[in-house]
């Protein structure tokens, strides 16, 4: 690990003037994934700006039903918060899917935002090639092994996918993400704030260097009653996903009057399927517009040497979250 | 050329400012890094956009040369006084700031109980108590636990009584060779604990077990998941974590 200086700040101005102050310097929430990637010499920050004790850990709701949740939220706490749990169980559902009891008690809600990805080609220093850690190096996973690489949105530079729980949730429930920087305050939509790798890999947020996320808000709940959070992966707790489902449906009868849907593990982002979602919109909860669902959400699908498994994987995930969602949660 | 403005060119500042280029490797040979060289010199700057607008006309900017430049001009160690308090007691202690709370209470204090398995959060050996929540201390640094309350194994028995999980590991063999052992029972502490408060596991909400989930040996199971035991002492883990659940109710 590279040496750094610490400091601790304890408002929120004065995290971003000492970060904008100091090239190289980076924001620490819980760290278990910065201070992880400094220890394998991926990250090197020059300085760390502790961004613990700015009071960021409230989840509040408003009259319209809106609900903000400060950024410093742990993972465990959102998860078990009596908003979280009864308006938006699928949140609660995709946190508490994510990491171990441990981790989740540090990982705080903006982190997980900015959560990198898990190819190992991108973790291992020891591997020259790849355009995410490296610019202009090559991606070694294309042509290495990728059985957990992405089958949606990657580029010929980088296929390594998106490993959050929580943003994959985030997205069914289109969340907005609010930051604070140097040049004032503004609102990122959830389906913004992640990029495609494109040609620039090492690019991966709409968050400005130099910004700080404040809080995350929640549209007025409309999946409260129907939504599941189905995550597929080698172990039965505690790893990564494999491919994972957010689904939210807001039903009346068996008519679908609105749906949410999103997948992790498969795309460099929490990837909603705007077409999947219009295509629910008013059909008829059943099994076979679940499955046209599914067909259209992965249409544009391509798959590499070890990942091609992932198409009818995430096609049968789909189809069954989405028949769970509709059976209804039980809170 | 390009001219450092918050207000344009921002895919290029966000390129230079997740990999930033301090200066060209040449100007650093023979020379010996301080903290000033935090400080970016603008002859350094544009040397170091000019690598990267050539690298960006081809599609990817090659920064290689001015990411290494840039470690090594961060090669001064940097140390803070911090007050620890743990199991009750307060320690002042003058360390690198690199230092993680394990290796704190490890190579510093001389408390030995906690244990170092992977050293990034995935075996949970590391596992203490910080104000009341399980965490893996390898990844929490040092400075960042400063005013913290810290439990260690060191600190769950009472004199010569053993804390009921301690006892209950005992009684129902919960190890083999014990290393993961104190990280295994400080997991088991907390686990207790979020149970009292009423939290869930992802197997509260699948077996829909909602409103103050009962420990059945899944949920015990998922909730341990963050401590891994290499002699598979799972069964008997499990077991010991019930036990100890059905005391702390009775």
């Amino acid at each position: 690990m590279n040496p750094f200086h610490y400091q601790r700040p304890s408002a929120p101005d004065e995290a971003i003037h000492a970060l904008s102050a100091t090239r190289g310097a980076k924001f620490l929430g819980g760290g278990t994934n910065l201070v992880d990637l400094m220890k394998s010499g991926v990250e090197h920050p020059t300085t760390l700006v502790d961004v613990n004790h700015l009071n960021f850990n409230q989840i509040t709701s408003d009259a319209n039903g809106i609900t903000t949740i400060g950024a410093g939220v742990r993972n465990s706490d959102l998860a078990n918060h009596e908003i979280i749990r009864k308006q938006y169980p699928l949140l609660s559902q995709a946190v508490l899917n994510g990491a171990s009891a441990q981790l989740r008690n540090m990982a705080t809600t903006g982190g997980n935002l900015l959560q990198r990805t898990r190819c190992y080609y991108f973790i291992d220093t020891a591997f020259s090639e790849c355009n995410k850690r490296t610019p202009g190096s090559g991606c070694a996973a294309i042509k290495g092994f990728n059985r957990i690489h992405a089958i949606l949105g990657g580029s010929v530079n980088c296929i390594a996918t998106n490993p959050s729980d929580m943003s994959v949730a985030l997205a069914a429930l289109g969340a907005t993400i609010h930051v604070q920087g140097p040049r004032g305050k503004r609102t990122i939509p959830i389906s913004e704030f992640h990029l495609l790798p494109g040609s620039t890999p090492h690019i991966e947020t709409s968050l400005k260097p130099d910004e700080l996320i404040t809080a995350v808000q929640l549209p007025e709940p409309k999946f409260s009653k129907h939504s599941y959070y189905l995550k597929v992966r080698d172990r039965q707790s505690y790893a990564f996903a494999l491919v994972s489902v957010a689904a939210g449906l807001e039903l009346d009868g068996q008519i679908i009057q609105s749906a949410g849907l999103a997948l992790g593990g498969v795309a460099p982002k929490p990837w909603r399927s705007a077409e999947a979602e219009k295509l629910l919109t008013g059909a008829t909860a059943n099994a076979e517009v679940f499955r046209k669902t599914a067909d259209i959400a992965l249409a544009g699908a391509r798959t590499y040497e070890h990942n091609a498994f992932k198409i009818e994987l995430a096609k049968q995930s789909i189809v069954r979250a989405l028949t769970l969602a509709a059976q209804g949660v039980q809170a | 050329m390009y001219v450092i403005n918050p207000y344009i060119a921002s895919d290029m500042q966000e390129a230079l400012m997740s990999h930033p280029p301090c200066t060209d490797q040449e100007e650093l040979l023979g020379q010996k890094p301080t903290a000033a060289d935090i400080e970016i010199s603008r002859r350094s700057f544009v040397t170091a956009a000019g690598v990267l607008g050539a690298g960006v006309a081809t599609g990817i900017p090659h920064m290689v040369a001015a990411q290494r430049a840039h470690q090594v001009a961060e090669a001064v160690p940097q140390t803070s006084a911090i007050s620890l308090k743990i199991n009750g007691k307060a320690h002042e202690l003058t360390l690198d700031t690199r230092t993680t709370l394990l290796d704190a209470l490890r190579e510093h204090l001389g408390l030995t109980g906690s244990k170092k398995g992977c050293d990034h959060g995935q075996c949970g050996a590391c596992t203490v108590i910080l104000d009341g929540r399980r965490v893996n201390s390898c990844l929490t640094l040092a400075a960042a636990a400063e005013g913290a309350e810290i439990t260690t194994i060191e600190g769950l028995a009472q004199s010569e009584t053993l804390h009921p999980v301690q006892a209950a590991f005992l009684e129902h063999d919960g190890f083999q060779c014990g290393y993961c052992t104190p990280g295994q029972i400080c997991s088991a502490v907390a686990l207790l604990e979020e149970n009292r408060h009423g939290d869930l596991s992802a197997v509260s909400w699948q077996t829909g077990q909602t409103d103050n989930p009962q420990l059945t040996d899944n949920e015990i199971r998922e909730r341990m998941s963050g401590n891994i035991c290499r002699c598979a002492a799972y069964p008997n883990i499990v077991a010991a974590v019930r036990a100890a659940a059905q005391g702390a109710r009775a």
